[in-house]
């Protein structure tokens, strides 16, 4: 095999140093009866073979049609610098930094990313990351649980439905009470998106203030991009803002990996879950950066940590802070800008023929009533190279007309014209 | 080396926008953010000098042995990087998945799904895997939700104890407790083993379920490990597998074959998918015909020529809004279609191979921990050093200033200056030698010259931290 060097005479030179006769030797403890009973995989491949087959399986998927689906992740653009960067080796091949002098790079990049995600959200401290944004908001209301010695969380209608289902299932079998609403009272926290999952703008400032007159916590679900141009999570007062940071930088590749981001206020900082780089100095008096607040964490406190969280999304952070350096404070206006404007402009487009069914400004995604089902539509739109949107009723979160699109900075107008033009088209061929 | 914050300029710009195609507009003032973000303005060079000079201050695979115990350091192949750059999944919209409509669109991410969880199967000796834990840990979760949907549903929500020896992750204990399990810890036996003895005792009709990691991380394979089985099987309890060693047994034995009837696999640890610092892992996992029911959902499944997706009837929700870290998987299978199942053999085989090679030749220098072969990964005492005055912190700090990673120290709990070494089935002979001479060069200093070992590093950006000051100052970010 490739990627095994033990040679025959290594092997002989490396069994006589152990003293055994044969490597079957030092399997002899597993007894005969548990051994393998065969299987039933494929042979080996050499490299050649397995890119041909695997880029066959590539093939298969469409990523030709032009896009307009969103529901909480974006094709926005990725500088090639991001690519490149996160690519090297020293960063990808690398560890845990549990060894903080040789792995500084690692460790530095942790702390600029806390401290990007920080000014970014106006909050006070950030973790090294969560696998996801699901996975953040149930984290988030664990901590909120925690931090407040209560046990009902209330999810607002503006919340992602699948992240709902999400905290749900991992939520099932603790004392924690997942209700709907936005009523603080006697609740841990209350979770909020902005922008909502089907688009609308809001200002959850009343909402955090109500919530602290309560003795609640305010858990604000924010899109990173939108950052550019809308009122911050820590501007509203929330107390925990979690995101999913894919728009950062990070490919869409079906699903994953992407970035699960929390930031706080400070007084929660050790009520957080995760890993934590913190500034320091060295013998010599140099700036360096360690882990800190481990006794948080599972390696110590085992059954009494914060969250079982041990390997995260260290790779996607540092994608998200290179896109966050590259954009700087001008660029992520502009994404942002462009992402609202063209929104806009498609949104005033398709209104002239279908209802736009969100009652309120929007960001970068708004729901439409067609006259067919939007299943019906999106397989049709598919047909003429476009997908269309994220039919609502595939995830609860509307009736099974609403069709909900998204348009980021990547869109042109010509492809929003024809997308508008090819949306009349197959909602009149059905209606005929 | 200064912050990229510190590197900030007004007015310098990397990222250029096209220009804007369509009328601008303006959001109403109580939507919008009274200045933009603080974030640095920064030159795109300026951006890739600083995370190249990052990147220099690190220890990678790529360019050092990093013989970390318990995290399966091996070498990242190089054509999974390439085959999950493929557009064709790294463009994929994952919502392509949520409805019928797009389902012809992907289909052939969902037969890629479809295919490894099949595999992962095979390679447990279980019944059906499913991707969508994204770590270890989060693996861990998964399988203890399912056994607490297993229980409930068979009308036994009094099995609320999950028994756990104290060699184990302390993943093990926090994911129990993160699905609401009361946990119990089994003290190991001298010979660090479990102890039969000390199960029979604590099993009863309150134990939902036993998690343990085979071979354990003491480097020993359980040999009663399906007595445990049978002992947890009579009062209805489940076995659940840690696979973080997994790479020890891989292809000679099956954890589904052992008794257990859930486990997951670290696809970053044994199918050599890349560390990343610490994550993007996978922690993909599969179940017995027991818990087949309550997977999470939805599973892709063969529908004719082509794959739909279905919600199992019990489902216990959802880990992951898709199917977990995909472009990981697309790694792992690249590794696993590349061994096949004629090969994969061969990665346990040379793993402990080499394992016991560095236990041959430092086990006059270092107290073994326990007697007899090991495993995938060989577990030293430094008492005797620390004695003299040189710690574990120390040989791994000395070990750093001559070109290695440090292997893992001061875990497992259960084994005084701890010293595990996991060397993988990927490095050559000629590595583990000049590791071995340097080790043992080590042990000489902390016999005749141990305040040497206390400088060290020497040789890097830092000297040793004050991990005090980080936690009593909380500088945990550069704020404006």
């Amino acid at each position: 095999m490739s990627w095994i060097p033990v040679t025959e005479q290594d092997r002989r030179e490396m069994l006589a140093a152990i003293g055994a006769p044969s490597v079957e030797d030092l399997f002899s403890v597993i007894p005969q009866s548990l051994r393998m009973r065969g299987w039933d995989l494929p042979p080996g491949m050499a490299e050649a073979a397995l890119r041909r087959h695997v880029a066959g399986l590539a093939e298969k998927n469409r990523v030709s049609p032009v896009s307009f689906l969103g529901a909480g992740y974006y094709d926005h653009f990725i500088p090639s610098a991001v690519d490149a960067l996160a690519s090297r080796s020293e960063f990808f091949t690398a560890y845990t930094p549990y060894q903080p002098e040789a792995a500084q790079g690692t460790l530095q990049a942790i702390y600029e990313y806390q401290s990007a995600v920080c000014r970014l959200t106006d909050m006070e401290c950030a973790n090294a990351s969560l696998y996801d944004g699901g996975t953040a908001l149930f984290e988030a209301a664990v901590m909120a649980c925690r931090a407040t010695g209560r046990g009902v969380v209330r999810v607002h209608p503006s919340v992602n439905p699948v992240w709902r289902r999400i905290l749900l299932t991992h939520t099932a079998n603790l004392d924690v009470e997942i209700a709907d609403g936005a009523d603080p009272e006697g609740a841990a926290c209350v979770i909020v998106q902005n922008p909502a999952f089907r688009g609308d703008l809001a200002d959850f400032s009343e909402l955090a203030a109500a919530c602290h007159a309560a003795g609640a916590l305010l858990v604000a679900a924010f899109n990173p991009v939108s950052l550019g141009l809308l009122k911050s999570p820590g501007a509203m007062g929330a107390d925990i803002a979690v995101a999913e940071g894919q728009g950062l930088g990070l490919p869409l590749g079906f699903g994953g990996p992407y970035l699960g981001v929390l930031a706080a206020r400070k007084a929660l900082i050790r009520k957080m879950p995760g890993r934590i780089a913190a500034a320091t100095v060295d013998t010599e008096g140099r700036r360096g950066f360690v882990l800190t607040l481990q006794a948080r964490e599972q390696h110590i406190r085992r059954e009494k940590a914060n969250s079982n969280i041990c390997s995260n999304q260290a790779l996607c952070a540092l994608r998200a802070l290179i896109y966050l350096c590259l954009a700087g404070p001008e660029g992520l206006r502009g994404v942002a800008e462009a992402c609202n404007a063209k929104a806009e402009y498609l949104k005033a487009r398709l209104a002239a023929r279908f209802p736009v069914a969100n009652p309120g400004p929007t960001f970068n995604e708004f729901a439409v009533r067609l006259p067919i089902p939007a299943e019906r539509a999106a397989a049709g739109m598919l047909e003429r190279g476009f997908l269309a949107g994220l039919p609502l009723a595939a995830v609860g979160a509307g009736d099974e007309n609403e069709l909900l699109v998204a348009v980021t900075e990547t869109r042109t107008r010509s492809e929003m014209d024809a997308f508008a033009a090819a949306l009349e088209e197959v909602c009149h061929a059905v209606d005929l | 080396m200064q912050l990229i914050f510190e590197k900030s300029r007004p007015g310098r710009r990397a990222l250029a926008l096209d220009p804007l195609d369509v009328p601008p507009v303006e959001l109403p003032a109580a939507f919008r953010r009274e200045a933009p973000p603080a974030l640095p303005e920064v030159g795109e060079f300026d951006v890739v000098r600083h995370f190249t000079h990052l990147s220099r201050r690190n220890f990678g695979l790529d360019s050092h042995f990093y013989p970390l115990g318990s995290c399966t350091m091996k070498y990242n192949p190089k054509v999974a990087e390439t085959v999950a750059a493929h557009p064709g999944f790294a463009s994929l919209h994952p919502h392509l998945s949520t409805t019928p409509a797009y389902w012809d669109a992907c289909q052939g991410a969902l037969e890629l799904v479809h295919t490894v969880e099949g595999i992962l199967a095979q390679v447990g000796g279980m019944e059906a895997a499913c991707l969508q834990p994204m770590a270890g840990a989060h693996g861990e979760l998964a399988g203890t939700l399912l056994i607490a949907a297993y229980h409930r549903d068979r009308g036994n929500a009094h099995k609320r104890v999950v028994l756990v020896p104290d060699s184990a992750h302390g993943t093990n204990p926090a994911s129990a407790a993160m699905a609401g399990f009361d946990v119990v810890q089994i003290p190991s036996t001298p010979e660090g083993l479990a102890d039969l003895d000390r199960f029979r005792e604590a099993m009863n009709d309150n134990v939902a379920a036993v998690m343990l990691t085979c071979p354990n991380t003491h480097g020993l394979f359980e040999p009663q490990v399906a007595e445990i089985a049978e002992m947890a099987h009579a009062v209805d309890a489940l076995m659940y597998y840690d696979g973080a060693n997994l790479n020890a047994i891989v292809g000679k034995c099956r954890p589904g074959d052992l008794g257990f009837d859930v486990m997951h696999f670290n696809l970053h640890k044994t199918f050599a998918t890349p560390h990343g610092m610490g994550g993007p892992g996978s922690g993909a996992i599969a179940v017995g015909d027991r818990l087949l029911p309550y997977l999470p959902g939805p599973r892709v499944e063969r529908a004719g020529e082509g794959f739909v997706l279905r919600e199992p009837p019990k489902s216990i929700g959802r880990m992951a809004p898709f199917f977990g870290n995909f472009l990981i998987a697309v790694r792992a299978y690249a590794f696993l279609r590349h061994y096949g199942g004629d090969g994969l053999a061969a990665v346990a085989e040379n793993a402990v191979l080499n394992a016991n090679y560095i236990l041959a030749r430092l086990r006059g220098a270092y107290r073994p921990a326990f007697e007899g072969t090991c495993m995938h990964e060989c577990v030293f005492t430094a008492a005797a050093q620390a004695e003299k005055g040189a710690r574990a912190l120390d040989i791994a700090k000395a070990l750093l200033d001559r070109g290695y990673h440090a292997p893992t120290v001061y875990f497992p709990l259960t084994v005084k200056e701890c010293v595990m070494i996991e060397p993988t089935e990927t490095e050559s002979k000629e590595t583990l030698d000049a590791f071995c001479d340097d080790m043992l060069e080590i042990a000489r200093l902390a016999d005749t010259s141990p305040e040497a070992l206390k400088a060290a590093p020497g040789s890097l950006p830092v000297t040793r931290l004050d991990e005090v000051k980080a936690a009593k100052d909380l500088n945990c970010a550069s704020l404006p």
